[in-house]
């Protein structure tokens, strides 16, 4: 604990969060930072609610017969985790939060390009989130996120209408999001930041956007045209009619498999920018993680025929898909190695920020090599719908995602807030998280080698042990998550009060205060500099 | 190799080249994850910041070692994906003179039919050391037959016909698995295959209820719903013979050639004027409704059979 | 120009630097829009595109019940409201605010007349029998032209048909929303030779409407082949 005693701030210079009051304030604000903060709060309450769904999950599932709840329900469970955790935590985490509040502030602007339009994609992800929270409320779903049909369009009966119009809505979140970020970064950079001086977040952001852009529309058609087929039964997917549910799943898995990469890329940003800054140095082969990171957003787009190796297509097809999901491993592993090269004869200190970007690398190298079992054609076969796919996808997505998400709060909380957090606390909770998600997540490796299918409600007893290990696991990381939900609410009222430039970071966000005024800037900055200047100044003497 | 401890028992043919690439990708996987794990931990030591006024020089990035990178990498996937698709590629045909069996999946069981008539429910009895090609297709949703122990799987679409094969190298009980989620009791959806040496399998299938087999069943089928009334043997009824048609090439009235298999068998009786045969026309009446999947089955059985015992028609249909 | 006065100039939002900023940001802003909307739109093509390669015969005989003179007019009548929508645009940059708003009101005129048509073809697949999902009952000679391809993957041909040119038609109605509103600014005097990204950007999204039905409609229509 500092010995800073507990300070509740009396006299604040104007800043954004001061500048006006009251909750009309906030909900018709046009700032990108208070409605980053708006975001901020309804992905934490949608991460909170997937949340305890997984938590009623591990706890049913440390039974064989399970422990908790009917296999029906049980199936709603998962199907609205997955649902809630994709669509209204995962994809707008990152970009929604930490890419509206800095962007502007990144390439040295006022506001993004289209501030209404900003406001109004958080509105149009609350509306989705309320038709998805009613489909919750009145009886579930229980189609699995993935919505396969003909069991979504003319099997199931629950609320599959309400779902898909509350995941078809918010995907127009995501698009504006995208195009606000891509008009941005294109056309509201200030004088002297070209392309390659733009710190590596805005390139990720950037990458990100083009997915948003370009995949979800084909989500919306294909959603749009499931709720036609389960409203009117006329035979689109469903093949009693003469329709074709493999379409379905061409059509679902073209978004959904670069909808990973829009997950994961911000994620890449932002450990970036903290390995940067927290051993001193410029990242490694700058222009080449730049590179990778569009790489990946166009490579994302060819593989989605990865996750159909076993549905009957062709083996050409299966082969062709194969080779490209190897290809588009790559880029990512050379930021990995770029990233440790950073590290290199660098100065490095530990703080929370740093500590979840080193869970980040380990995780994500460890989840996205398991991905190699899933791209290679004959293991495949085996592993595909078992544990082992979902041991794959949530290292990759909460040791990856989450952990790049909670570091860039942490990086970024005191900009955000104008407070500091206490930083034992912060490494205490990164510790717990890295420990707990291993626990929970690693033995689903050998449950599904072991074959123990994906989405069972109950199982042979032969499994068990792996499972009440995973569950253990899960409470400890489900500790983890609450240790910053408590410290760092603290720290908005009792927090030490934050300089302008606390970890001594380069890039613009920093030179303004902390918290930002609203105009972000007294006058619009100048760049001289190539990103992640940290080198020893000019005639300093070092 | 022998299984290792966390696998499922290896009881079949193509078990141990499975593990043998699993295991490879084990390694790959342990020794990259130590290396950057490594490095990292060693880095973040031996570079801790000593002083807060720290500057380290910064260093622009090495050419020659991205391209290092990124081959070894590249290398590495190229190796694995070779490796993996030669296997898929080789395994991905059932072997000719493959013992034949249908399955078909509904909401939550497996029924199973073997050619000489017997019927299982969630049990797949096979002989040991013996191809055995499943021929698969669901009543309702799409499923997915899993056998762990086999490392085979395959989706069971409705509407179509998907396979896979395996030859079983152990005599024991499998698990079963549905594994694509179909509804409210798809971890139900479990079933075991059953390896009995040859001898014992030949007892099992003669044993049990003397039914008549898939043919048979067929040839009921076939005359009860009036097929025979058409589909004269001599081809001189309204529609062409049957004899000796199976898996030859069939000309259209489109004047594509298809190859007469499962899948144009089943159309044909499910949506007739899909493909009409040269020189006839479109007035066969659909079957859609009336025929259960095992009834097909046992249709596509009996014209298979068809023409096997008998001489083939000197010409194919009435000019 | 001082930098107080181009502040202050008409239309400029406080996030840009300039005019010119802005109008550039407001193009790229509609263009990456519309790239989602082809995005939107080709997914919907192709999945029609598949079943027109698996059902030919059926899709056919679905074209057949479509009435192509009406497809036709209402071609013409698009195409002529993308010219008048353009002359606006034309007019604005002019700064003839008369012109700008006549021909704003003529573009709605026949966007009107468009959704007009439109109702009136959706009334007769009523009449016919022919909605999925609704009143699939097809009969007479309307069942006589869909039986040979199979009546079923018919209905299929007919989901698309209401799916793909319902899509537009919402996409029509909003941009008619949307030209009301310029209409209404352009009454205000709100655009001006140096402002009129507004009426420009409205006027690409009504093209890129128009483009949507060029497509629309000979897929529609004309695959039957009977002219």
């Amino acid at each position: 604990m500092s010995t800073a005693t507990l300070e509740p701030r009396v006299h604040a210079p104007r800043n954004y969060l001061n500048a006006d009051y009251g909750w009309k304030s906030w909900l018709f604000t046009l700032d990108h930072k208070r409605i980053a903060l708006l975001y901020l709060i309804s992905v934490t309450f949608f991460f909170l609610v997937g949340g305890s769904f997984a938590v009623l999950m591990r706890i049913h599932l440390t039974e064989p017969q399970g422990a908790l709840v009917q296999p029906e329900t049980y199936n709603k469970l998962f199907t609205l985790h997955g649902v809630i955790m994709i669509f209204f935590f995962l994809i707008p985490s990152i970009p929604a939060v930490l890419g509206n509040f800095l962007v502007p502030l990144m390439v040295g602007a006022r506001d993004l390009a289209f501030p209404k339009l900003n406001l109004l994609s958080w509105y149009i992800y609350i509306v989705g989130g309320m038709f998805t929270l009613y489909s919750a409320i009145a009886g579930g779903v229980d189609t699995g996120w993935t919505f396969y049909t003909p069991y979504s369009s003319t099997y199931s009966n629950t609320q599959v209408t309400a779902v898909a119009i509350g995941v078809f809505v918010t995907g127009f979140s995501s698009i504006l999001t995208g195009l606000n970020f891509i008009v941005t970064i294109h056309k509201m950079r200030c004088p002297g930041l070209t392309w390659f001086r733009m710190p590596l977040f805005l390139w990720s952001m950037y990458a990100t956007s083009l997915i948003m852009v370009l995949g979800t529309p084909v989500l919306a058609i294909t959603i749009f045209l499931l709720a036609l087929e389960h409203l009117f039964h006329v035979g689109i997917f469903s093949p009693a009619l003469g329709g074709d549910p493999l379409l379905f799943q061409h059509l679902f898995w073209f978004y959904s498999h670069p909808a990973v990469y829009i997950m994961i890329l911000p994620a890449m940003g932002v450990v970036s920018e903290i390995i940067a800054c927290f051993s001193r140095k410029r990242i490694f082969g700058y222009s080449i993680v730049a590179f990778s990171s569009v790489a990946i957003a166009v490579l994302g787009f060819l593989v989605w025929g990865h996750h159909m190796f076993v549905t009957g297509q062709s083996v050409f097809a299966g082969l062709i898909f194969s080779l490209l999901s190897f290809l588009v491993a790559i880029p990512s592993a050379i930021k990995v190695f770029n990233w440790t090269a950073t590290l290199y004869k660098g100065s490095i200190s530990y703080e929370a920020p740093m500590l979840y970007a080193m869970g980040f690398i380990g995780l994500f190298t460890m989840g996205g090599l398991t991905g190699l079992f899933l791209a290679s054609l004959a293991t495949d076969v085996h592993l595909n719908g078992t544990y082992f796919v979902v041991a794959h996808f949530h290292y990759i997505m909460v040791g990856g995602a989450v952990m790049g998400y909670l570091g860039g709060i942490h990086f970024w909380w005191p900009k955000i807030s104008g407070r500091k957090y206490p930083d034992m606390w912060a490494g205490i909770a990164a510790v717990i998280i890295f420990i707990g998600f291993n626990l929970t997540f690693f033995p689903q490796f050998i449950l599904g080698y072991l074959g123990m299918p994906r989405r069972y409600a109950f199982y042979p007893a032969e499994f068990q042990v792996l499972n009440v290990m995973s569950s253990a696991g899960a409470t400890v990381l489900g500790v983890g998550y609450l240790i910053p939900l408590i410290y760092l609410i603290w720290s908005m009222r009792y927090g030490p009060i934050a300089e302008p430039n606390p970890w001594g970071a380069t890039g613009l966000e920093w030179t303004t205060a902390s918290p930002p005024p609203t105009e972000n800037f007294a006058e619009i900055p100048v760049v001289t500099e190539e990103a992640y200047a940290y080198g020893p100044k000019e005639g300093s003497g070092d | 190799m022998q299984s290792m401890p966390f696998q499922p028992e290896q009881a079949s043919s193509i078990a141990k080249s499975v593990d043998e690439l699993y295991l490879f990708l084990t390694l790959v996987t342990v020794f990259f994850s130590a290396l950057i794990f490594s490095v990292i931990f060693y880095f973040m030591i031996r570079y801790r910041r000593r002083s807060p006024d720290e500057r380290p020089k910064p260093i622009e990035g090495n050419f020659p070692l991205e391209v290092l990178w990124t081959t070894i990498p590249t290398l590495i996937v190229a190796v694995i994906f070779v490796w993996s698709s030669m296997l898929y590629f080789k395994n991905a045909e059932a072997p000719k003179g493959s013992m034949e069996i249908f399955v078909t999946g509904k909401q939550w069981m497996w029924k199973v039919e073997h050619p000489e008539g017997q019927r299982e429910i969630n049990e797949v009895h096979v002989p040991l050391g013996r191809p055995v090609k499943l021929t698969m297709t669901s009543e309702d949703v799409i499923h997915d037959f899993f056998v762990p122990a086999f490392r085979v799987k395959k989706d069971v679409l409705p509407g179509r016909y998907t396979s896979l094969w395996f030859t079983a190298t152990k005599v024991g009980t499998f698990h079963l698995f549905c594994a694509q989620y179909c509804g409210a009791f798809h971890a139900g959806m479990i079933g075991s295959i059953i390896v009995q040496e040859p001898d014992e399998f030949e007892r099992w299938l003669a044993g049990g209820t003397p039914g008549e087999s898939m043919e048979q069943a067929g040839e009921k089928v076939f005359q009860s719903s009036g097929c025979s009334t058409c589909h004269t043997p001599d081809g001189a009824g309204l529609g062409p013979s049957l004899l000796g048609v199976y898996g030859q090439p069939v000309k259209l009235t489109t004047g594509e050639t298809v190859t007469a298999d499962d899948a144009y068998i089943r159309e044909s009786i499910l949506l007739p004027k899909a493909k009409i045969v040269m020189g006839y026309t479109p007035i066969m009446p659909t079957f859609q409704g009336q025929l259960t999947e095992e009834q097909l089955n046992d249709v596509i059985a009996y014209i298979r059979a068809l023409g096997k015992s008998q001489p083939k028609p000197k010409e194919e249909g009435k000019q | 120009m001082t930098d107080a006065e181009s502040h202050a100039e008409k239309g400029m939002a406080h996030q840009f630097e300039d005019l010119d900023q802005q109008h550039d940001a407001d193009m790229l802003g509609i263009w990456v829009f519309l790239i989602t909307e082809i995005m939107f739109f080709g997914g919907v093509f192709a999945a029609y595109a598949i079943y027109r390669w698996m059902y030919f015969s059926a899709f056919d005989g679905g074209s057949h019940i479509l009435d192509i003179r009406l497809g036709a007019a209402n071609t013409i009548v698009l195409l002529g409201s993308s010219l008048t929508m353009v002359l606006s645009v034309r007019a604005a940059q002019t700064g003839n605010r008369r012109s700008t708003v006549l021909f704003l009101i003529a573009t709605m005129i026949l966007g009107g007349i468009f959704l007009g048509v439109k109702g009136y073809e959706y009334h007769q697949k009523f009449v016919e029998h022919v909605v999925p999902g609704l009143d699939w009952a097809p009969e007479g000679k309307t069942l006589a032209l869909l039986a040979p391809g199979g009546v079923q993957h018919a209905q299929i041909y007919f989901i698309f048909y209401f799916a793909m040119t319902g899509l537009h038609a919402i996409h029509m109605i909003i941009g008619m929303g949307l030209l009301l509103w310029l209409v209404l600014r352009a009454r205000k005097d709100a655009f001006t030779p140096h402002y009129f990204a507004p009426v420009e950007v409205v006027g690409l999204y009504w093209h890129f409407v128009d483009i949507v039905w060029i497509f629309l409609f000979p897929l529609l229509y004309l695959i039957g082949g009977r002219y």
